[in-house]
């Protein structure tokens, strides 16, 4: 066909037309893609991020906002700005060092749920004709509140049972992620916070107040480490949990090697043992013979499922806990590893999770902090969901870990909550590390309540205490025992 | 009180756009008529508004007299281009004249809150670009079949692309443009029109698969010299438009296929060969994981984005210019940030609908040249908006290309001109209906034709007399027939006869037929013959 007559091809057309309409449809497709993203973009992901501190418009927004209320859980103000006559505005936190970390302060840039919060409260939501009457007034707007899971009783509660020991406590809600308290100590006051600045950060101070011990505090995990042990065992003998068998004479030596001993707490001996014995009696020679028993390599592939060696799930700044075992670690780490001494370190809020996951049948709810931003005039703009549910193990597996850990309570190290009058469970440590060349032990308990249907998960770590039963468990049930009270009105 | 005026205006402007981009598809769809008519005067009334708010903004926020004059000249520019093409070209399109308004005026209004003085630049260049783009649709129509000059296209392309090789200057890792007397010039925005217009006129020649094969080496030829300047962003256009034009050229979908294979061959290609592909995948996959280094820009992209939010903060309230090159490839975030994400989004939906449109100019035409033109420059012009867009967004990682119209700089507005003006001319000589003529008194017969965006009325002049019409009408009275009461215009009852009826009458084709050559085949074919007494329409009549 020549050229010049082409036009008169009427299949081509068509042909052409039909390919013209897919390209229009597939590009169409993609744009519609694209603006589904901006919009997502805009809806959801954007608030989580625009607090970052590298984010300079937020100074923006606090020329024309007043900062927003920060409120717990059970109504109380945690954080508000105060405008005195001449306009100078403070921030006031009327419980003071009690929610010093998990609230931060806002001064000296911004952290804990100040940061976290940040693009709520200086944004407002009030009806457009108030803020347009403030214009024009010439005042700033009120910025939204923000409700916050914690609970001021709690919080209190657990600041109270902590007292001046250096430690953190942490709970949440096991079915739904709400992260209930979370206490730190030493700590500061975060109304003079500012003042105080060159006190806080100088190289002579020590205590680290400004470090929130509960998620960027790392520790051995000591005996607590066991849960995992006892899950790694479980993994390696699918259908047969009970097999364990072993019989503790206060002590356990690696045949070959004689200097590879591990004993006991002040060398009790538990005598003829099954796992969850061992478990509830923390029995050290027991779990270090599992030690030499267990493969390093799935081993590490469960901590790593576990969160050890990565981020924490939570929104705010955690540190990485870290387990490093592999194929090459030898024999004598495997057991020190095995009752959680070893180069294993753990944060009190990622035992929490751990714990939080068994009591809620094997999935854990990823920790929030946030429970809704309403407007000034007290209209919810926003409710955040639960946190995302994750499995970390299989149900069965959990139920085990979770007799186990009732086993404890009811025989075992866990006994100061043996007279409770809710079933608790939980799990004790006592980690002994050098420090200056002394010996200190990390007094940790983890564990919740009731055994049922857990309503509260808590981690209690004191640092150079006694051991976890006699130094950590009476804490926890002191702020187990309120929260018990508290729902049972 | 001046931010009572920001948050007053912001709000009226992005009511204003979600009505410009409303009206926009809605006119897609009309496609003439009385509606169509006054939907274009309101989208014109609605840029001329928001003109005057974001510029009353501007002028009480910065109190600078000159940008008073500045508006003084964009309205009087405003006013002029649609009017001036519209007179010089009855049948432009109404709808792109108005969105090319749109997009200049709402990149101006941005570009003289980031920087004054750049924004008169740009506004010189418009000025200058503006005289081409108009006499453009004029020249197609003298040259003749261009598709004649393919070869002086491709090896124009070439030549140009390499001069930017050897000569170019290198910004952001790649070798873009060439300098004239302090004048940046960034050759492969021209070259993509020559290029489309090379391929146009090679691939409806290409009767064989080796054929097909020299097309490829030449499209080939243009894409390695962008390769080796690193100019990845246009080498991916120039590729995309390629296979688009290939596509509508064959109809064949193996050759998607293969392009897909190739695409993505070449994208792990080059992700291991140049770094600066790593750097922006890297700052694509997690920005902000190093917000101070390699994700900066993104980052500050997205501050922007997500802190204007969907109603954004108003003009001058925001902080776009701590984006680096916000004013070229990054405008699209200062616009959400400042008019809001709504804005942002209604911009990229009437950048959609120029690209259905100029689809569309590609569908109505009868020609193979300029059915692949169309498709080339409207490919190419979707995916600079996709890219630009999606890599402010984080959609893909961003490959500095600029937003056509919006955007900074002097080459990407006049070849966004050339381009536009190039469909324009289409819809000259291919007008979508003759709907718009209404005063035309005729007896006139529609022919329908199906089309992927709905039917296609075309006129069937010619072969009717008086008697034919009344025994149409008659008929369909008669037998409840509807088929034929859609092809007779309405206007049947005024009885009085035009012009080319009575041309009709005396015989007089050719001076009939003098504006409608594409017509003229139609008729030498079918002279002396009663349409429906072979091939009528489904057998109906007769």
């Amino acid at each position: 066909m020549p050229f010049g007559e082409e036009e008169k091809s009427e299949d081509w057309r068509k042909g052409a037309n039909r390919s013209i309409f897919f390209i229009t449809c597939f590009f169409s497709f993609l744009f519609f893609g694209l603006i589904a993203y901006i919009a997502w973009f805009i809806y959801f992901e954007a608030p989580g991020r625009m607090g970052n501190p590298y984010n300079a418009r937020m100074e923006v927004f606090d020329s024309r906002y007043l900062r927003g209320k920060i409120i717990s859980s059970d109504g109380e103000i945690l954080a508000e700005t105060e405008v005195d006559a001449n306009g100078k505005e403070t921030r006031v936190y009327p419980f003071g060092e009690a929610f010093a970390h998990v609230l931060g302060y806002s001064t000296r840039g911004k952290t804990g749920l100040e940061s976290l919060a940040n693009f709520y409260l200086m944004e407002s939501s009030s009806n457009p004709f108030s803020i347009f009457l403030d214009e024009l007034r010439e005042r700033k707007s009120q910025g939204d509140n923000v409700t916050c899971t914690l609970d001021s009783g709690l919080q209190i509660a657990a600041k109270n049972a902590l007292g001046e020991r250096a430690g953190a406590v942490v709970c949440m809600e096991p079915s739904t992620g709400r992260v209930l308290a979370m206490v730190s100590f030493p700590g500061f006051d975060p109304n003079t916070v500012s003042r105080e600045w060159e006190d806080l950060t100088s190289p002579d101070n020590h205590s680290g107040n400004l470090l929130n011990r509960a998620t960027q505090g790392l520790y051995p995990p000591g005996s607590t480490f066991k849960t995992v042990m006892a899950l790694e065992y479980f993994r390696e003998h699918p259908g047969n949990p009970e097999a364990f068998h072993f019989v503790c004479d206060g002590e356990y030596r690696e045949g070959s090697r004689q200097d590879y001993v591990v004993h006991c707490y002040s060398g009790e001996s538990h005598g003829e043992e099954d796992l969850g014995k061992a478990y509830a009696y923390s029995c050290n020679a027991a779990f270090a013979y599992l030690g030499t028993k267990t493969d390093p390599e799935k081993l590490r592939e469960l901590s790593d499922s576990l969160f050890f060696n990565e981020e924490l799930p939570i929104a705010l700044p955690s540190a990485k806990s870290s387990m490093p075992v592999s194929k090459d670690t030898g024999t004598w780490l495997m057991m020190q590893s095995a009752i959680g001494q070893g180069e294993i370190l753990v944060s009190p809020m990622h035992n929490l999770l751990i714990t939080s996951a068994i009591a809620n049948d094997g999935v854990l709810r990823e920790p929030v902090f946030l429970e809704k931003v309403s407007s000034p005039a007290g209209m919810t703009v926003k409710p955040f969901t639960a946190g995302r549910p994750r499995r970390l193990m299989r149900a069965e597996e959990a139920e085990l870990l979770k007799n186990f850990m009732r086993r404890v309570v009811t025989d075992g190290t866990g006994s100061g909550f043996r007279n409770a009058e809710y079933s608790a469970c939980g799990k004790t440590g006592s980690a002994e590390y050098m420090k200056r060349g002394e010996k200190k032990t990390d007094a940790w308990f983890t564990g919740f309540a009731p055994a049922d249907e857990p309503t509260i998960a808590i981690t209690v770590l004191v640092e150079d205490g006694d051991t976890g039963g006699r130094t950590a468990v009476p804490i926890a049930r002191e702020v187990v025992d309120y929260w018990m009270s508290r729902k049972a009105q | 009180m001046v931010n009572l005026f920001i948050t007053t205006g912001k709000y009226i402007c992005i009511l204003l756009v979600l009505l410009y981009t409303y009206s926009n598809f809605r006119c897609i769809r009309l496609r003439g008529g009385e509606e169509h008519e006054a939907l274009l005067g309101w989208q014109y009334r609605i840029i001329l508004l928001m003109q005057f708010l974001c510029h009353f903004i501007i002028f009480f926020r910065t109190e600078n007299r000159a940008s008073l004059v500045l508006y003084g000249l964009q309205v009087i520019f405003f006013s002029a281009y649609p009017f001036l093409m519209k007179k010089a070209y009855p049948k432009a399109d109404g709808l792109l004249l108005n969105n090319i308004c749109f997009f200049l005026s709402i990149g101006m209004i941005m570009l003289e809150r980031l920087d004054y003085s750049k924004a008169v630049r740009q506004f010189a260049i418009i000025l200058i670009s503006m005289v081409p783009g108009m006499l453009l649709p004029f020249l197609m129509s003298r040259l003749g079949d261009l598709s004649r000059w393919r070869l002086f296209f491709c090896i124009v392309g070439i030549l140009m692309l390499f001069s930017v090789f050897l000569l170019g200057a290198v910004s952001y890792g790649a070798r873009m443009s060439l300098s004239f007397f302090g004048f940046s010039f960034h050759a492969s925005e021209f070259v993509k029109i020559s290029f489309v217009f090379c391929m146009a006129g090679m691939l409806p020649r290409a009767r064989t698969f080796k054929d097909i094969l020299l097309c490829s080496l030449a499209a080939a030829a243009h894409i390695l010299i962008l390769v080796m300047c690193r100019d990845l962003g246009s080498a991916l256009i120039f590729f995309l438009s390629f296979v688009a034009m290939l596509y509508v050229a064959t109809g064949q979908l193996f050759y998607l296929a293969a392009a897909g294979g190739m695409l993505f061959f070449a994208g792990i290609l080059s992700y291991r060969l140049f770094s600066h592909v790593r750097t922006r995948v890297f700052a694509w996959i997690d920005p902000w994981a190093d917000i101070d280094n390699k994700g900066y820009q993104i980052t500050q992209s997205l501050f922007a984005i997500g802190t204007g939010g969907f109603l954004g903060l108003g003009l001058f309230r925001g902080l776009p210019n701590k984006i680096p090159i916000v004013e070229k490839d990054f405008i699209f975030s200062a616009i959400s940030e400042e008019m809001g994400g709504i804005t942002a989004i209604c911009l990229c939906l009437v950048c959609l609908g120029c690209f259905m449109k100029m689809m569309q100019a590609a569908s109505f035409s009868d020609k193979r040249f300029e059915k692949i033109v169309a498709v080339g420059l409207a490919v190419q012009y979707i995916l600079q908006v996709f890219l630009t867009i999606g890599g402010a967004v984080k959609f893909i990682p961003s490959t500095g290309v600029t937003l056509p119209f919006v955007s900074y700089g002097g080459s990407s507005i006049t070849a966004s001109f050339l381009v536009f003006s190039i469909i324009q001319a289409l819809f000259i000589k291919n007008p979508e209906t003759g709907w718009a003529e209404d005063n035309e008194e005729d007896w006139e017969i529609w022919d329908e034709e199906e089309h992927p965006f709905g039917k296609r009325r075309r006129r069937m002049d010619g072969y009717w007399d008086e008697d034919d019409i009344d025994d149409l009408i008659e008929n369909w009275e008669e037998s409840g027939d509807v088929f034929w009461k859609n092809r007779v215009r309405k206007s049947y009852g005024k009885k009085s006869y035009g012009r080319n009826h009575f041309r009709r009458q005396r015989g007089e084709w050719d001076e009939y037929y003098e504006d409608r050559p594409d017509d003229r085949n139609d008729y030498n074919t079918r002279r002396g013959r009663v349409p429906w007494d072979d091939d009528g329409p489904r057998g109906r009549w007769r």
